[in-house]
């Protein structure tokens, strides 16, 4: 469902209506609508999972319809529709000693960071909203706007937890984005293609056809990228800027409301990018584990939010199984052994391509 | 580390933070993530225990012992009723003293699961501390079989205690300790044997024993740098000479004796003493006696001073009383082990990390109402 897909059909449906320009912003205003509608409904999906596989691995029931009210809902499901009323609803208070535009600059600029991101993630064969020929690319480009985003809150907030988070953050992502794009070189190096369609297209084929089954550097590429993916999201056991035992909340510690909802949010949105990146890198994407078997274009959608799906699962449950690193082992992960991993994984994969595969 | 050297910057690290365990203000002085030095600053807490315990009768200072540790009241009213009969030269019967036991080292498992707990939370791991906190329950839900309070118990009285145990009270203790003795060993393997556990806790924090001395501590933390001292064992009270447990001290399994991870493990293995003695004392407990049988009408105890000190699960719980022969204390003084636990952070977290920091002043253990009293 590309932008053109849009474009031709609103033209033959309104041919001469309306000035082709028009149709194209409409054409391009859609795919956003939806984009931004999947993911208000994914983050409440993925609040209430988290809540309630939190609560599973606590040994604790979580939010629950209790009685005759049902205070949230059958299940406790209108839990997370709760909590983003509260935030809507919350007093939006600014620090006096805060940097005001940048203050209120950083919220937006994760939210979009994350969000555009989603413009080049496909959901089935034909559902991308632009199939870029750099989508993988493009996605690891964008993502990297998260980081100014944490910097400026943690700097514009004149809070010295905020500024130690931002350091922190800075600091985190900034590395772990180097052993996680090494480790899709090496995807590329196969594929032959930046293009995300067409890296998924390449692993057609059933369950043994997929990237991470292709050669045996390749399961070693999915964990580091994984593992630099949780990393570059914040989350324990990577959560550093804002661990809260530490830093409070660091750099979201002078935030409230809708504000500190667009983190929440974008934290969210951003598991979301890094997990579809990893099912269509290394998962087959659309693809059926299995030929032939629930293999149409609607299942592709299946298949692929179900991949993505697990991969968040996993997130949520090392969230809440794993202590937090220090801030100097977190670094010595990442340089002493990601980055040696995913370079020795980069000739490894180039060799076995000369022997194997030529 | 500390190659590069920045400019220091002063950094309040409470009263109202969420490592701090309490309001405890920590002053730091950082540069850029090294601490370099930390200054306490305590009396958020202050409530004039002390001071009030001068002007009420010497029954009514026992709800206040509850509240100076709220988190092992028990063990506070244990040490506070100790030396009151020993002030007044009561001998109380066995079934007293057996209960008291019980209650005491129930109160050092729940105390121990929450500071093991916490200490897990401060470096990030939130499920331990839910799964000890579930299990923390159980024992409270004994407490208030027995005493009808959940946290502020009241239940050691001069001379005997407040109620008998209730009905059915040894069943549902030898139910819940066959349930939770091998959950010990859960979080054991959940916590302390978890590698980034052992990375943030493992020769971080260091206590040498000369250290440990200097300052007074006591407790599971001296026993983690390798001093073998426990009230229990060393200057026996109440019955614990008749019962059969072990002392364990710190044997720096994952790295130097003295560190985080061994005054984590130590507190495990307590309570694993503690099942121990729970057990000997229920089997030992004599049938019958009357609870209130050494009670004195009047509590009003010959002039005199006396210091008694039981070992609470912070370490040694001091009392001081001094007696005008009136009916209030003329003086009460505690020595508080959680005091002493804090006075060493300093000296064992200056240099490190600001993670490391937090995470040793975790791995001491300290209750604020303890310490400003």
């Amino acid at each position: 469902m590309t932008v053109d897909y849009i474009f031709d059909f609103l033209t033959s449906l309104l041919d001469g209506l309306i000035g082709s320009d028009y149709l194209l912003l409409l054409a391009m205003l859609i795919p956003c609508l939806a984009i931004f509608g999947f993911i208000t409904v994914y983050a409440l999906v993925v609040i209430y999972a988290e809540l309630k596989v939190s609560s599973f691995i606590q040994d604790k029931v979580g939010p629950m319809g209790q009685g005759v009210g049902l205070h949230a809902g059958k299940w406790g499901l209108l839990q997370p529709v709760a909590d983003a009323l509260k935030l809507l609803l919350k007093e939006d208070i600014i620090p006096s000693s805060a940097d005001k535009p940048l203050f209120i600059l950083a919220p937006f600029m994760i939210f979009i960071g994350a969000f555009i991101s989603f413009v080049a993630i496909p959901f089935g064969d034909s559902i991308i909203v632009a199939d870029l020929n750099i989508g993988l690319f493009y996605i690891l480009g964008v993502g990297s706007i998260a980081v100014l985003s944490l910097i400026l809150a943690g700097w514009a907030s004149n809070n010295k937890w905020s500024l130690y988070g931002g350091m922190r953050s800075a600091a985190q992502i900034v590395s772990y984005e180097i052993p996680a794009g090494l480790s899709l070189i090496v995807v590329i190096m196969l594929a032959g293609t930046l293009n995300m369609q067409d890296i998924i297209t390449y692993q057609a084929g059933g369950l043994f056809s997929w990237i991470i089954f292709d050669n045996p550097f390749m399961p070693v590429a999915f964990v580091v990228y994984f593992i630099s993916a949780i990393a570059e999201t914040n989350r324990t056991p990577f959560d550093l800027p804002e661990s809260e035992s530490e830093l409070v909340a660091g750099f979201a510690t002078e935030y409230s409301g809708m504000r500190y909802a667009f983190f929440f949010l974008s934290e969210y949105a951003n598991m979301f990018v890094v997990s579809a990146v990893a099912a269509a890198g290394f998962l087959g994407g659309w693809h059926s584990p299995i030929v032939g078997i629930m293999d149409s274009s609607a299942w592709g959608v299946f298949w692929m939010i179900s991949k993505t799906g697990f991969l968040i699962f996993v997130m949520i449950w090392l969230r809440w199984t794993l202590p937090r690193l220090r801030v100097d082992q977190l670094m010595n992960v990442c340089w002493k052994v990601f980055l040696p991993l995913a370079l020795i994984n980069i000739f490894g994969v180039a060799i076995w391509t000369v022997v194997f595969n030529s | 580390m500390g190659v590069v050297h920045g400019q220091e910057m002063v950094l309040n690290i409470g009263p109202q933070h969420p490592a701090t365990h309490g309001v405890l203000r920590l002053q730091v002085k950082t540069d850029g993530e090294v601490i370099s030095e930390i200054t306490p600053y305590l009396g958020y807490l202050h409530r004039c225990f002390e001071k009030h315990c001068e002007n009420v009768s010497y029954e009514q200072v026992i709800p206040f012992t509850d509240r100076c540790d709220y988190l092992a009241s028990m063990t506070m009213n244990f040490g506070y009723v100790v030396a009151m009969e020993q002030l007044m030269d009561i001998k109380v019967n066995d079934r007293v003293q057996y209960i008291r036991v019980i209650m005491a080292e129930l109160q050092r498992i729940a105390s121990h699961l929450l500071a093991t707990g916490v200490f897990g939370l401060d470096l990030g791991a939130f499920t331990p501390f839910l799964h000890m906190l579930r299990d923390r329950e159980r024992i409270i839900d004994l407490f208030e079989m027995t005493c009808g309070a959940r946290l502020l118990y009241n239940y050691m009285w001069v001379g005997g205690l407040s109620h008998d145990l209730p009905k059915g009270f040894v069943e549902e203790t030898l139910r819940f300790l066959d349930y939770f003795e091998p959950k010990v060993d859960e979080f054991e393997n959940l916590l302390g044997h978890n590698k980034i556990f052992v990375e943030r806790t493992a020769d971080i924090g260091i206590m040498p024993a000369e250290v440990a001395i200097n300052y007074g501590v006591t407790g599971p933390n001296l026993r983690a740098s390798g001093i073998k001292w426990d009230l229990r064992k060393d200057d026996p009270y109440s019955v614990y000479d008749r019962l059969d447990f072990e002392v364990p001290i710190g044997l720096g399994v994952k790295g130097t004796v003295g560190d985080s991870w061994d005054r984590f493990y130590v507190r495990l293995q307590e309570i694993r003493q503690s099942i121990n003695i729970v057990r000997q004392a229920i089997d030992k407990l004599p049938k019958d006696g009357d609870v209130h049988q050494s009670m004195p009408k009047k509590i009003r105890p010959p002039k005199g001073s006396i210091y008694s000190r039981t070992e609470s699960p912070r370490g040694d719980l001091g009392y001081y009383i001094e007696s005008d022969g009136s009916d209030t204390p003329y003086r009460l003084k505690m020595r508080s082990p959680a005091f002493t636990a804090l006075g060493v952070l300093n000296e064992i977290a200056g240099g490190w990390l600001m993670s490391d920091v937090l995470a040793i002043l975790g791995s001491l253990d300290i209750v604020l109402g303890e310490i400003d009293r």
